[in-house]
């Protein structure tokens, strides 16, 4: 692998596999009394958001801390860290206490990019989500989720719908499945596709009720209320109407076929209630896997090693 | 007064001769001329220094149409000192100063305070360019005739930064500085279809979850203008053309007799958008670097004409405004030091122009525009002598730290280019010398 994880793009298809192979090992420490292994004691992961995401930042601890990294968690919500500069001066700050990994969420899409590519750090930068660009982990988590139900990914059709426009979780799920094998389409009205998406490799439709049926997983994107001011769709209503998952398009779905979504939820928007907690719907265990891939993944960028709990100490441990 | 003889120099690219400049004017020109050459006022010097022209060509002083001087108000990121000995060293010997200054140039007091900096500065001459709109707010008109009829005397008036999006006030403007032979040079820009922009709307923004600038925003009001200028009967100048849909759009202007120039700016004629690929927002600029095939269709408009002129947008942004995440970043980079490096690259080393197409679109043009009578003169003897000696057959790598701009901010940091700028002359006095200023 890499030394920082920015994009999903970053990922060979045999990076992608190692980290879901070092994931299911991992995974299964959930289920055992001590839930800690000493892969990265002494280590320091910095935890930098500068959007507000406890879900996601919980995850990345908790990831962390079961590999028995220090952790720092630095949140930066508000002003006087929302502008630019603050960045640099940050990234400086975490250089000087010596952080081997930077965990970083911010609102300005390539921020990741810089504080890895600007010679501010030397740590590994891992890219928690920013701006309207990628979420590599989110991507890998998901993959990781379908790969437990569905086994590989080759062939899979996986259907993403919704705000694909400003959607980071989308991006870097298309390039990630891609990766994988997986075929994607993507499901939106035109008006929340971004230009140039033809070049994206992926199957796009207007339509979703043409999409489901060949589904082997359908994803479903949060929809802020908030595009319909800026005339994305009419009303929330319309859209819900037009590409909100409910029970009788549940119907319409393949046996095996998985419902998933990134978090946080507008439940009644993009999907329903009885959707969202009913049989297919896989979005809890979603973030147990999170846990899982975040831990995958700092192992393996920090430790460059391979096969985590069959390094000498790990078991015993516990 | 000093006089300089230009042993051997190639005027416009032509054969070689010698060139006598003297009290602020050509002297003489032809093979053997000396310093006594035609020496008859008693002002005059019948010695002086000689320069071995050999391989340089001789163009008449570069004019600038579009440049920000940052002074008034920011002062940190340029001053008009600092940015007009920029312009001296890159062969300038007239810039005309934006209005987007703190305050706004939008008076007869700020416009004169500007012309004045510019006169005690001497590097090159200074023509302010005047808001169009009081506090470039784009609401009411400002008081065009009163900086017309200034020391000054504007004749150009731009928002620049921001466009004059309101048809009716446009219109209006257009009309007014009829009165004064003035000229509207629009920033053209739509600006709901570029709330949040970052980068060139295409494959590579939507891909970067950057907020595409789309090539139609700067299309839909250059049409519209070009329209409103063909029904008022006035002359609109367009800034910064990016596209190759708004190359099309003044050329078909143009095919129709319409009052219509445009400038391309040596940044679209040489970078693509791909460079936003890396985040570094040393390449956000506004309008933002377009694709492979706009820059080659603004090459081909610059060629044939129906891009007039080439003008910098020389843009200062003090370091920690471009050291950043690219959102935060500001729009904009400096271009003075490196325009014509980037014209003889770009256009006339792939024999797209000659040595008299780059005066036209560097100096006569940009001058005929902007309504400036000393500089844009054809080097002939009487004419000023505003002359830059340039050295097309060196190669330089960019050093962004030797820039003589307060700011740093260049793209083409570490990137090599042809030629160099070995001396400018403006009335007769070398702002430049051996590459320096003096
Ligand atoms: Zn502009």
């Amino acid at each position: 692998m890499k030394r920082h994880l920015l994009s999903a793009a970053d990922l060979t298809r045999d990076d992608a596999e190692l980290v879901l192979r070092t994931a299911e090992e991992l995974r299964s420490l959930a289920d055992r009394p001590i839930k800690k292994l000493p892969a990265l004691r002494g280590r320091t992961v910095v935890n930098l958001f500068f959007e507000d995401s406890t879900r996601t930042r919980i995850s990345f601890e908790a990831a962390a801390k079961r590999l028995s990294a220090d952790v720092i968690n630095f949140s930066a919500k508000g002003s006087s860290l929302s502008k630019g500069e603050s960045l640099k001066d940050t990234a400086l700050t975490l250089e000087a206490m010596g952080a081997d990994a930077v965990v970083v969420r911010h609102g300005a899409s390539g921020a990741p990019h810089r504080l890895a590519h600007s010679g501010w750090v030397r740590s590994s930068v891992v890219n928690a989500g920013d701006g309207t660009h990628e979420h590599p982990t989110q991507a890998l988590l998901d993959a990781f989720t379908m790969w437990r139900h569905l086994g590989a990914l080759d062939g899979r059709r996986v259907a993403i719908v919704g705000d694909v426009l400003h959607s980071r979780v989308a991006r870097s799920n298309a390039l990630l499945l891609q990766t994988l094998g997986a075929e994607v389409t993507l499901v939106a009205p035109p008006t929340l596709l971004p230009v140039g998406i033809d070049t994206w490799g992926v199957e796009t439709s207007y339509d979703l009720d043409a999409v489901l049926p060949k589904a082997d997983v359908v994803m479903m994107l949060r929809v802020q209320r908030e595009r319909m001011n800026a005339s994305f769709f009419p009303t929330a209503r319309e859209y819900s109407r037009r590409y909100g998952l409910d029970g009788k398009r549940m119907r319409m779905l393949q046996d095996h076929t998985i419902v998933m979504h990134p978090g946080p939820m507008v439940r009644g928007m993009e999907i329903t209630a009885d959707v969202a907690d009913s049989d297919r719907s896989v979005i809890v265990e979603q973030v147990t896997n999170g846990v899982a891939v975040r831990m995958a993944v700092l192992y393996l960028l920090l430790s460059g090693a391979e096969g985590v709990t069959g390094t000498d100490e790990s078991e015993n441990d516990a | 007064m000093s006089a300089y003889l230009v042993t051997n120099v190639s005027i416009l690219g032509g054969e070689p001769t010698d060139l006598l400049l003297r009290d602020g004017v050509v002297a003489a020109i032809g093979s053997g001329v000396g310093f006594e050459t035609g020496a008859s006022a008693p002002s005059s010097t019948t010695d002086g220094e000689v320069i071995d022209g050999t391989g340089l060509v001789a163009l008449p002083g570069l004019v600038d149409l579009h440049t920000h001087l940052r002074e008034p108000g920011r002062e940190d990121a340029e001053t008009v000192e600092s940015g007009t000995r920029a312009a001296a060293l890159g062969g300038f010997t007239a810039v005309h100063a934006m209005a987007n200054t703190e305050p706004v140039a939008d008076t007869a007091g700020v416009v004169e305070q500007v012309w004045r900096l510019g006169r005690e500065a001497g590097y090159c001459d200074v023509y302010p360019i005047g808001a169009v709109t009081v506090g470039l707010a784009g609401e009411q008109l400002a008081e065009l005739g009163a900086m017309a009829d200034s020391a000054a005397r504007v004749r150009v008036f731009s928002d620049d930064g921001k466009c004059v999006s309101d048809a009716v006030l446009m219109r209006r403007a257009l009309e007014y500085v009829k009165a004064f032979d003035g000229v509207i040079a629009q920033h053209a820009q739509e600006p709901r279809l570029t709330e949040g922009a970052q980068m060139n709307e295409g494959e590579l923004s939507g891909r970067l979850g950057l907020t595409g600038w789309p090539a139609v925003a700067e299309e839909a009001i250059i049409a519209r203008d070009c329209l409103l200028a063909a029904h008022v009967g006035s002359r609109l100048h367009v800034c910064h053309v990016s596209t190759a849909g708004s190359v099309e759009i003044v050329r078909d202007a143009k095919r129709k007799g319409w009052n219509v120039t445009a400038e391309a700016c040596p940044h679209h004629l040489l970078l693509t958008d791909d460079l936003a690929e890396t985040y570094d927002p040393i390449y956000k600029v506004n309008p933002p670097l377009r694709s492979r095939a706009d820059t080659e269709a603004l090459r081909a408009g610059l060629a044939d004409g129906t891009i007039d002129i080439v003008a910098t947008d020389h843009a200062p942004h003090p370091h920690e405004d471009k050291d950043c995440e690219w959102a935060a970043a500001a729009f904009g980079m400096l271009g003075l030091e490196t325009a014509l490096s980037i014209v003889q690259e770009t256009m006339v080393d792939p024999g797209l122009l000659d040595w008299a197409g780059v005066a036209e679109r560097m100096s006569y043009a940009p001058a005929r525009i902007g309504r400036v009578a000393d500089h844009g003169q054809p080097i002939e003897v009487g004419a000023p002598a505003n002359v830059v000696l340039y050295d097309p057959s060196v190669r330089r790598v960019v050093d962004a730290a030797s820039s003589a701009s307060l700011s740093r901010n260049t793209p083409y940091a570490g990137r090599e280019l042809p030629g160099r700028v070995v001396a400018t002359f403006l009335r007769g006095k070398a702002t430049v010398l051996d590459g320096r200023l003096t």
